[in-house]
């Protein structure tokens, strides 16, 4: 037992510190937020007195977190939905190799590289709402190319401005998305492919039936990429919006809370809920594909 | 990869068509960018941003400089050191994770990663606490500190992942031949780590460098990185916004990540791959 320590302890040793500082860092510093958030200390003075939690129903009453929750919806489903099936089909059209492949690859997956705040600056003036008569923007664009039935109010439509505002994450995103998807096309044996061409399969058939099953651990690992970053939605709202009402999302509602109310319960009450929300998607997830990597 | 006659045709005209159509669609906000950057105030209008400009000029992009320049300082020192020290860390920590195993060594591992995707708003508030307890709220030791913890759990999976493809037969030759853990690393592990360190510090520099949740939540303004300086400008609603010096600072404040992923794209691609957790 001893004599086997030996050669596993310096390992953990070596380890130690990080496993300290993600223990305090994440962990318990989730845990410190949980005692904010069940505490009610509604401002930055009084004590942390246990209100059993009371905040977690409270906040549905408040007037803005019922839209914050819905708008995080309508931004994922189309966020999400956008990269997953762009990113998919330019992968699909890139799968048999194509002329200029890398420039295209290249120029799909730039604006991975641009940060959120710089992608906003931009996409805010590309969006600009203003009227018919001194339309700039796309919605110029769309009048010069006699399309100006497009145009619309983009972000600062009350019903459906989240969609608007999940272009610019689409534009973002959906080049990573496409180079998962071609690394799973690319995975996929030639031998399987051939195989079922000899079965008289069209081209058509050997994807539905060979190439897409097999790319469902990469759909499962883009949902979840994409799903969490849609979550936590923070600088492109503050870069494009900033704190108004009509893009307000839980990842801006812990900052207002925080620095504008000064209202820590709420705001860390308003943290767990998101990382609920996170954990519900990633912690199966995870569990999931270590077990899968260690039975490999 | 050879397609039937007749179908193939028209994959090979349409195909090619499509992905050109969204190539330009991709560089559009590039191109206002750049058009816009380089020219004067007066002709910044928002409402001739599609065309070229009238008269080039430099101006918005040394009035860009001028403003962002403490910020751009201040995002190379905390890109530059969180990155540096994420990587050895990762180094670390894949190495024991994948070659130097402990009990419960998976357990730990998947603990880590969890740390990847929390949502930072659920440590924010106790962390601008503990930050400040520490004395290092509002400094750029602090953001540092916040990158390089937060930055553990991909870093390690980077290298773990990477690790795990060197031999064991090569672990146990040195172990056998009396070689300690530390030995080890130095003489079989770390000589072969350059791309898994390439990946890691293009992983790092561009997301510390892209970072504005932190620099927000626990910066101040003699800490501001370029983000939120960028943010700052492009904001106030009070003054007429100058496009020009606008488009100027987004660029400027991208130029750094885009170098990274024009001249490095191919390790720039395999972090990205890594953050998928299946390399």
């Amino acid at each position: 037992m001893t004599r086997r320590a030996r050669t596993w302890l310096p390992g953990l040793l070596l380890v130690l510190p990080s496993i300290v500082a993600i223990g305090v860092f994440v962990y318990g510093l989730i845990f410190w937020n949980t005692r904010v958030a069940v505490s009610g200390r509604h401002d930055e003075v009084s004590p942390y007195r246990f209100d059993r939690g009371r905040n977690f129903a409270d906040l549905w009453d408040q007037p803005s977190w019922p839209g914050a929750v819905r708008h995080a919806l309508l931004f994922t489903v189309v966020f999400v939905l956008g990269a997953l099936l762009l990113g998919a089909f330019l992968a699909f059209l890139m799968d048999k190799g194509i002329r200029g492949e890398a420039s295209f690859r290249a120029v799909y997956l730039f604006p991975m590289a641009i940060s959120f705040i710089a992608c906003g600056v931009v996409w805010r003036w590309l969006m600009n709402p203003a009227p018919p008569e001194r339309a700039v923007g796309l919605n110029q664009l769309f009048g010069e190319l006699r399309l100006g039935a497009l145009a619309n109010g983009w972000w600062q439509d009350p019903d459906w401005g989240m969609a608007a505002m999940a272009l610019p994450a689409v534009w973002q995103m959906s080049g990573y998305v496409m180079a998962l998807y071609l690394a799973g096309f690319r995975s996929v044996p030639e031998e399987l492919r051939e195989a079922a061409r000899v079965d008289g399969a069209s081209e058509w058939k050997v994807y539905r039936h060979v190439v897409f099953p097999q790319l469902r651990p990469v759909t499962l690992s883009a949902l979840i990429i994409l799903g969490h970053i849609s979550l936590k939605v923070f600088d492109l709202i503050m870069a494009i919006a900033g704190k108004q009402i009509i893009t307000y999302v839980p990842a801006i509602a812990t900052y207002v809370e925080v620095f504008d109310r000064h209202d820590p319960a709420n705001g860390a009450t308003i943290a767990t809920y998101l990382l609920l929300a996170v954990a519900l998607l990633v912690v199966p997830y995870l569990v999931w594909s270590v077990r899968a990597e260690r039975a490999r | 990869m050879t397609a039937p006659a007749g179908a193939g045709r028209t994959a090979r005209i349409v195909r090619p068509a499509v992905l050109l159509l969204f190539a330009v669609l991709f560089l559009m906000p590039v191109y206002v960018l750049v058009v816009t950057s380089f020219k004067p105030l007066q002709e910044a209008d928002p409402g001739s941003a599609w065309n070229l400009p009238a008269h080039w000029s430099t101006s918005g992009w040394s009035a860009a400089w001028d403003t962002l320049r403490p910020g751009l300082e201040n995002s190379v020192k905390i890109a530059v050191s969180g990155s540096l020290i994420s990587a050895v860390l990762g180094s670390l920590n894949g190495y024991v994770l994948s070659k130097w195993r402990f009990p419960g060594a998976d357990a730990v591992f998947t603990l880590l990663l969890f740390g990847m995707f929390i949502p930072y708003q659920a440590v924010m508030i106790p962390l601008a606490g503990l930050l400040t307890d520490m004395e290092l709220a509002g400094t750029i030791r602090g953001l540092v500190l916040a990158h390089v913890v937060y930055g553990i759990p991909i870093c390690t999976l980077i290298f773990r992942n990477y690790y795990v493809t060197i031999p064991d037969e090569l672990i146990e030759a040195a172990r056998v031949d009396g070689a300690g853990m530390l030995r080890t690393y130095r003489s079989i592990v770390l000589p072969v780590s350059a791309p898994a360190f390439a990946v890691t510090l293009i992983w790092q520099f561009t997301s510390i460098w892209n970072d504005f949740l932190f620099a927000v939540f626990l910066g101040a303004p003699g800490s501001w990185p370029v983000t939120v300086m960028l943010n700052n400008t492009a904001g106030s609603g009070a003054v007429a916004v100058q496009y020009d010096q606008q488009m100027a600072s987004a660029l400027l404040a991208s130029l750094p990540t885009l170098l990274v992923y024009l001249l490095l794209g191919r390790f720039f691609m395999r972090g990205l791959m890594a953050g998928a957790l299946k390399g």
